[in-house]
């Protein structure tokens, strides 16, 4: 499995507040939510992000509320994959549970830039900026969680016990 | 293998004899939880994965607290979608407005979680039931949904820093204070993945709501949980409760710990975080020219009845300062009641606060006192990220309900013991 995108960086602590403001929490819809992802942080992400882009953060991203609005948004917005240098554990679980890509590389996370073009190879952990010409290796997935990314999410690893 | 206290409840949930920072297991759920933000979402995929049955109707919460009573159409529907579900499962711990209260404040309060239990929540501030001794976390929707099926879930076991608490907290000061401390101290990642766990001689000092504060806030410092050593105040709180059998768990003497930080509670001062982060803290003293719009006294982390107390003291026979609103919200109707009983409702209307049913509105920017563009709140909540409670421009100062009712009266940051 891989991906390819351009980048959106930002910085530490990215928050669910400001990925899905609770003002539109009166919803589940999955498009609606991501018509306001990151709205208090980059009120132009809706407009520029395009299907396979990758956000990369640094530190505790979607650090607060356990909203799985918020991989929920990130996701149907369209975007491939996050990295960040770490993630806070609810949005790390969400993710996973719900099938958004995430990745815990720290180098990365320093290194690429706002508007670098990256591929990810989920398989090998490698990720390749091509606008700078780097690779940097992220932490690949235990095999328990692996099974449930494989399986497209908890539910269906549940089900398929 | 000498384990933690987080590890002995994990360990015996997943019916192994140990475990170690770093396993992954799959551990037996005593209460799953949601609430009408979140069990929408899990409902949507309980049903779309098309499970039949939940695994314990007893064993399973769902509150309307956040956007209720309905704060509009879309949240009536939202709140509508959770009631048909808790009718068709015969849900018995579903709390609609009359009985409601804010999710945190009223699981303890009833009973519902005890020491020793394992318990998801689909609201991050789960991890407040750590102050009974149990193991609670947050987690989100798709875990709910498992964990209402199956009544399990799957956890990486944490490792633990370790907070030996000594001394004794001085007047004015609360577990509010402590916390806030604690987050200024090691940051807002600074207990990531890992368990906080609180113990020491200092415990004694700290009431139930104290603790229940502490721990709610375990969150703000990334914890997975935090929890506190079982003692006479904590089986005094729950005996009066509880009436199943529960198992008190100790960590071990020899247990590993990351880390261990000594505090001595009789050095905590009145403290406050700044915008726009749980960790950007300061003593109330040093932020006396900041004059704010909004003053809001409530919620899962300080809308308990000794929160209302130490607020309803500092506001007798005082009024609020000219152009502040002063918003309290009792955190559940038994809070409420007791504090008509106690006088504490005519103290706050009478010095100039609005009184409000139980909600989380406010606090996540919901409804009940949204701020406009360059508004400041003092908050006794527990977020202050930005656009947080309104606009993107508005700023929010965390406090304890002492500080957020001196801040009131004095109509600037005020330590309590300055009230003039």
């Amino acid at each position: 499995m891989n991906t390819k995108g351009y980048v959106h960086k930002y910085g530490d602590n990215v928050d669910t507040d400001v990925i899905i403001p609770a003002r539109y929490l009166n919803t589940s819809d999955p498009v609606e939510l991501a018509s306001h992802c990151m709205e208090d942080i980059d009120k132009e992400f809706t407009k520029k992000v395009k299907a396979g882009d990758i956000i990369v953060g640094g530190a505790n991203f979607g650090c607060g509320s356990s909203r799985e609005h918020a991989p929920l948004a990130i996701k149907t917005s369209g975007v491939s994959c996050v990295i960040a240098k770490t993630f806070a554990r609810i949005f790390f679980r969400n993710a996973i549970n719900i099938g958004l890509a995430i990745l815990e590389c720290p180098e990365a996370s320093e290194k690429i830039d706002n508007g670098d073009e990256v591929a990810i190879d989920f398989d090998t952990g490698v990720i390749t900026n091509y606008t700078k010409g780097e690779s940097y290796k992220a932490e690949p997935f235990p095999d328990f969680v692996k099974n449930i990314i494989k399986s497209d999410g908890l539910l269906n690893s549940i089900k398929n016990r | 293998m000498a384990m933690t206290m987080t590890q002995k409840i994990l360990a015996a949930h997943a019916g192994l004899d140990s475990v170690r920072a770093g396993q992954l297991i799959m551990a037996k759920l005593d209460m799953v939880l949601g609430n009408d933000i979140t069990s929408p979402v899990a409902i949507n995929e309980f049903k779309k994965s098309g499970f039949e049955s939940v695994f314990d109707n007893e064993k399973i919460s769902m509150v309307m607290d956040h956007f209720a009573p309905n704060k509009d159409i879309k949240a009536a529907e939202q709140c509508k979608q959770c009631r048909m579900f808790a009718k068709n499962f015969s849900i018995k711990n579903y709390y609609d407005v009359g009985e409601m209260g804010i999710e945190h404040a009223l699981l303890p309060e009833k009973g519902l979680v005890a020491p020793g239990e394992a318990v998801i929540g689909a609201d991050s501030h789960t991890c407040t039931y750590g102050a009974l001794g149990a193991f609670s976390t947050g987690v989100g929707s798709t875990d709910m949904a498992a964990g209402m099926a199956t009544g399990e879930a799957w956890f990486k076991v944490p490792s633990a820093i370790k907070f030996e608490l000594e001394g004794e907290l001085r007047p004015f000061v609360s577990g509010k204070d402590v916390i806030l401390h604690i987050i200024g101290m090691i940051g807002v990642d600074g207990a990531l993945y890992r368990s906080m766990e609180f113990t020491g001689s200092g415990l004694k000092s700290l009431s139930m709501d104290d603790r229940l504060c502490m721990a709610n806030m375990a969150i703000e410092a990334g914890a997975k949980n935090g929890i506190f050593e079982v003692d006479e105040i904590t089986l005094a709180y729950v005996n009066e409760r509880v009436t199943r059998p529960f198992t008190v768990y100790k960590a071990d003497e020899d247990a590993e710990y990351d880390e261990v930080y000594k505090i001595n509670l009789s050095e905590i001062e009145p403290t406050v975080a700044c915008p726009h982060l749980p960790e950007n803290t300061k003593e109330a003293r040093e932020l006396s020219g900041i004059i704010p719009d909004q003053v809001v006294i409530g919620s899962c982390t300080n809308g308990r009845l000794s929160d209302m107390k130490a607020a309803a003291e500092i506001l007798k026979g005082r009024h609020i300062a000219k152009d502040i609103r002063c918003i309290v919200i009792p955190a559940t109707q038994k809070i409420y009641k007791d504090c008509i009983k106690l006088g504490y409702i005519d103290t706050f209307i009478d010095a100039g606060c609005v009184v409000s049913t139980p909600t989380c509105g406010p606090c996540l920017g919901g409804y009940m006192g949204i701020l406009a563009a360059d508004e400041i709140a003092v908050a006794t909540t527990n977020r202050n990220f930005v656009g947080r409670m309104g606009h993107v421009s508005s700023k929010i100062y965390l406090a304890s309900p002492e500080v957020a009712a001196a801040t009131a009266v004095m109509g600037r940051i005020c330590d309590p013991r300055d009230v003039k």
